[in-house]
Order: structure tokens, then C-alpha cells, then sequence
């Protein structure tokens, strides 16, 4: 099946320019025709593009609310980012508020998932049979890295669903609890997400179940319906029920904190991410038990469908943490040292979680040598002209019979120069 | 009908961060080939270890890759100081990198252990005070 992607061209508004090219880390674009061109086996919608395109050409798709229409009771899954985007906010109460008001018959807040998915998190790291360090599988955006760029690092992942998944499973089974006339089929469940990734991980269900999610909705887009419904005197019963740990998932190093251990790493920005990985590959990191990776600077409060800025969320954040009990949520089983089934995604990581290269992509030791000798003929400036990003995935397209030698214009200009003089 | 994918790199003694750009390189090249994850690793930790080994010891050097369809063979060769006894050099946990290096997580004495384990063939070649010449060998 193909990968369905939430990072796509607007081509009205691409000029040709190049300037994604440099910051694609996976070097899925290519500018042909004066366009870019998304190549949709290697993207791993991370959203760099978003972040640099200066005209504004590349976007997120996402869900629209009009969507939850069809279901007859509509559920919201805020994400914990959502508590830094607003300013003088000071109690999570006004933001649940305003969701209800909003038009929600439930909220529940994927921060206190995220506290179970901790504890679970700390029962799988007591196993000694696990591969070290554990990487967490929060981000979709790593999981695919991992896929195409760090498959030996698969068995690396914790198994364990995420906090917006998990967020579901506890959100369904409390409106059945509360309403038990409704089935599957009548609750929407909507997560109101700061980044395309999430919305590209639920578009391709990863599990073999009835998607838990059936909606996923931008942070910016529903921002001002949002703030126009929420008060500043919010009702008097208290309805978040987040702690110091959920809230803290939104930001870098909020989920290692939460494994109660002094050997983790957490690392934030795709570059940064890609560097770790390829220590841990080399076996340079020993000693670690667990891997925080985020492909947002900052973590989900730098993602591109986000407000404001993932610094000034950050503070916001710290603000409305103080006071707050350490964690508020836990799992049901709390004398367990396992992971119950429910919450475990057994498809194989690397084969259904998120894609793997496209065998067309691989390419024969003969066409790699002919890439190697045309790259060294290049002038290596990597100027993007030709559309490439490096001259070197210059040389494998026109290898691979995707692009022609005559798009290296400094190669044309500098044999022109050379018949000059002569 | 070229048969042999040749890689050729200089390590750069004098810059410490820059130690893992060549494995880094090959890794690259390996999965654009499709080559089996654990060969990769294999591959690239053998690799990265011996490109460290080169910056502490011997103020860098020159690595060479072959691909071959049926193995990968990674040549490392420098300049430095040799290595008196290459036995002892071999045994877990024996180290002579400075404090500095230490300091920093590396000469940890896991270094030609790591690469022996990882890799099908190692063979060193060292003349103290001459150089040392390291060949290892990957089948795939």
C-alpha cells in the first residue's frame, strides 16, 4: 500500500527557488521544471520544508472539524503543546472549557495519557531482554527515519503505543462507560495536533485494528474558534486531570524526565536526531538506557502546525506545570511489571509501522560506481541549480536516468570557458 | 561491467569532531544499495572505531572501502606511532589514549576488540614507528 503523506507542494506558490533542497534530510526534493517535487517514499514529513519555504509553497494537510459531523458523539484528544500557545493562561481548566464549548461532548487530555505511557515506559525498561537504549516512539517522524535511514535500530523502539494513541483507548472506553448505548462507529475521537506527522502516522492506521483516531486537526487552524470560546472564569469543578509529567512531554526532555533515571538522552531538531542515531548505530553511546527523540526543535512545541513560538510555549508551559501534582494519571494495574497487551503494537516496526524504501530506490553496485565516478567529475558546490540537492544526488539522478548532465550549468559554463581559451 | 565500488577517504588528524564523517559516508552509500541493515552496522561500527583509532593515535590517516557483491573490505592506514604488541593492543579494556581522549568517552580499550568482533577478517599490519596499516573485511 502506498504511503499517504501530510506534506505536500503548493505549486502556485513554488518559484523554483531551491532553498528546501538544502534543509530536506532525507534529500526527497527535487526541483524539476521550476517546481519542486516531493519524492513520497523517502519523505518522512518532518516538515523542514514547511518551516524554511520563504513563498509559503509547501503545506500541511490535515483533517477539517466539519469532519466529526457524521459521528454522534465527538470527542477532542488536546495535545500537551496546546497549553503553550495561549498567552496569560493560567489554569488548563479555560482550554478544556473552551473545547466543550467548542461543540466537544468529551475531552480528554493526551497529557494524561502521556503519564501512563511513562509508567508503562518504566515497566518496560526494568526488562533485561530488551535491545539498549530503548528509543521512544512518540515521534512519528523518527519511527520513519528509523525505517528508511537506521533500520538496524528497529528493535530499538519501544513497543508501547504512544500517548495520542493511548489517549484514545482511555477516551472511547470512558464515553462507553458514560454512555453505553453508543458503539465504535458513533464516537469521533479528534486530535488536535501540532504537527503533519501525526496526521500522516493515523492516516496510515499502523495497527491492524479500526483506526482509534479518526481525526486529526491543526493547532493553528482551530486556534481562534478556540480562544473565542474559552473564558477567563472557567467553571468552578476542576477538569484537567494532567501532571507535572504529561504536561512536560510537550517539550524536549520532558518524557525522559519521566523515567525516574539519570541514563537517558534527549535530543530535539531532525539534524540533531540523525547525529545520535548514527552514534547509537555505531555502538558510541554505551550506557544509555533510554533515547528521547524529537524532530521538532524543542520538541512538539516547535512543530509547524503550532501558534506560537516553541521557546515562548516552553515558558508558558514551565508556568502552568508549577503547582501541579508530579503525576495525576496511572495505570490501571498498578502492581503489574508488564505492559498489558492493549497498549502494545506488535506489527513489526520497519515493515507496517511506517513504510520502508521503495525497492525501485536501491540501486546495483554498478549503477553506485558509475555515481561515484560522474560525482568526482562534478564541481562540487552543491548549488542546488540543477535542482539536486548536493552534486553528489545530482550524479544519482542522472545515473538513475531521472535528471540529464546537462542541468549542471557550472559544468556547461566551465567547458564553455575552457574552449574560450582556447 | 564494474564489479568493485572504490571509496576513498582522508581522516583528518587535527580535527577530533570531525572523526565518523567517513563511516558516516559509507553507511550512506550501503543503504542506498539496499545492503542489509546488520552488514551496515557491522560495517560502520568496525569502520567508526577504526577512524577513531586514527585521529587518537596517529594524527589521522587514509581510509579506503571496496564493495565488492559478495564483501566489503575497509583499509585504514596511517602514519602513527605503531603498535609495539598487538596482542595486548587486542586484549579488552587495554588502552594508551591520553586523558584528553578519555575525558571525552573515547580509549575506552574497546576500540580493536569491537572491530574484530564486528568484522569477519581483521588483519594489522604495524611497524613502530612507522605506521599501521589495518584490513578488515565484512562478508555480505
Amino acid at each position: 500500500m502506498k504511503y499517504l503523506h501530510s506534506v505536500t507542494l503548493v505549486t502556485d506558490k513554488c518559484h523554483g527557488c531551491t532553498h528546501c533542497l538544502d534543509f530536506c534530510p532525507t534529500e526527497a526534493i527535487r526541483v524539476r521544471g521550476g517546481k519542486a517535487q516531493i519524492n513520497p517514499d523517502r519523505c518522512i514529513d518532518c516538515g523542514e520544508c514547511i518551516r524554511v519555504c520563504k513563498n509559503k509553497a509547501k503545506k500541511s494537510v490535515y483533517d477539517k472539524l466539519d469532519l466529526l459531523s457524521k459521528y454522534k458523539f465527538k470527542i477532542a484528544l488536546p495535545a500537551p503543546a496546546l497549553y503553550g500557545q495561549f498567552d496569560n493562561l493560567d489554569d488548563l481548566d479555560c482550554v478544556i472549557d473552551g473545547l466543550y464549548s467548542m461543540g466537544f461532548d468529551y475531552v480528554f487530555e493526551v497529557a494524561r495519557a502521556a503519564e501512563i505511557v511513562s509508567e508503562y515506559t518504566r515497566r518496560y525498561l526494568k526488562r533485561e531482554d530488551v535491545p539498549r537504549p530503548v528509543i521512544s516512539s512518540a515521534c512519528p517522524v523518527i519511527l520513519r527515519l528509523i525505517s528508511l535511514m537506521f533500520p538496524s535500530l528497529a528493535d530499538h523502539v519501544i513497543p508501547v503505543m504512544s500517548p495520542m494513541e493511548t489517549a484514545a483507548i482511555y477516551a472511547r472506553r470512558e464515553a462507553k462507560r458514560l454512555h453505553p448505548e453508543l458503539t465504535d462507529d458513533d464516537i469521533g475521537v479528534c486530535f488536535i495536533s501540532p504537527c503533519p506527522a501525526k496526521v500522516s502516522y493515523v492516516k496510515n492506521n499502523p495497527t491492524n485494528r479500526r483506526p482509534l483516531i479518526d481525526a486529526v486537526v491543526s493547532m493553528k487552524e482551530i486556534y481562534f474558534k478556540l480562544i473565542s470560546c474559552m473564558t477567563r472564569e472557567p467553571d468552578h469543578e476542576h477538569v484537567s486531570r494532567s501532571g507535572v509529567v504529561g504536561l512536560s512531554w510537550a517539550t524536549s526532555g520532558g518524557e525522559s524526565a519521566a523515567i525516574f533515571n539519570e541514563k537517558y538522552l534527549a535530543a530535539d531538531g531532525i539534524d540533531n536526531v540523525i547525529q545520535v542515531l548514527e552514534q547509537i548505530e555505531n555502538n558510541a553511546l554505551p550506557n544509555l538506557e533510554f533515547v528521547e527523540l524529537n524532530s521538532c526543535p524543542g520538541g512538539c512545541v516547535g512543530g509547524v502546525m503550532t501558534v506560537a513560538n516553541p521557546f515562548i510555549a516552553k515558558a508558558r508551559i514551565q508556568g502552568l506545570r508549577r503547582y501541579l501534582p508530579v503525576t495525576r494519571n496511572f495505570a490501571g494495574d498498578r502492581d503489574s511489571t508488564e505492559v498489558p497487551e492493549e497498549f502494545i503494537i506488535h506489527t513489526e516496526l520497519k515493515k507496517r509501522r511506517i513504510g520502508t524504501f521503495s525497492p525501485d530506490e536501491k540501486l546495483t553496485l554498478q549503477q553506485m560506481t558509475e555515481i561515484e565516478a560522474l560525482s568526482e567529475q562534478l564541481p562540487q558546490l552543491d548549488c542546488g541549480v540543477c535542482g539536486a540537492p548536493t552534486c553528489h544526488a545530482f550524479a544519482e539522478d542522472v545515473i538513475r536516468g531521472n535528471a540529464s548532465l546537462s542541468g549542471c550549468i557550472v559544468c556547461s559554463f566551465l567547458s564553455n570557458d575552457e574552449e574560450d581559451v582556447k | 561491467m564494474a564489479d568493485v565500488l572504490k571509496l576513498h577517504f582522508d581522516v583528518d588528524g587535527d580535527d577530533f569532531t570531525s572523526a565518523g564523517e567517513a563511516s558516516a559516508d559509507v553507511k550512506k552509500r550501503l543503504r542506498l544499495m539496499g545492503c542489509d541493515p546488520e552488514i551496515i552496522r557491522r560495517v560502520s561500527i568496525a569502520m567508526y572505531e577504526g577512524e577513531i583509532n586514527m585521529v587518537i593515535h596517529a594524527g589521522g590517516g587514509v581510509a579506503d572501502v571496496s564493495v565488492y557483491s559478495d564483501k566489503i573490505e575497509i583499509v585504514l592506514e596511517d602514519k602513527g606511532p605503531g603498535i609495539p604488541d598487538i596482542a595486548l593492543a587486542m586484549s579488552e579494556g587495554f588502552s594508551t589514549a591520553p586523558d584528553t581522549v578519555r575525558s571525552l568517552g573515547f580509549g575506552a580499550g574497546m576500540g580493536l576488540p569491537n572491530m574484530k568482533r564486528y568484522t569477519d577478517v581483521l588483519h594489522i599490519d604495524s611497524k613502530v614507528g612507522e605506521g599501521t596499516k589495518v584490513t578488515m573485511i565484512v562478508n555480505t
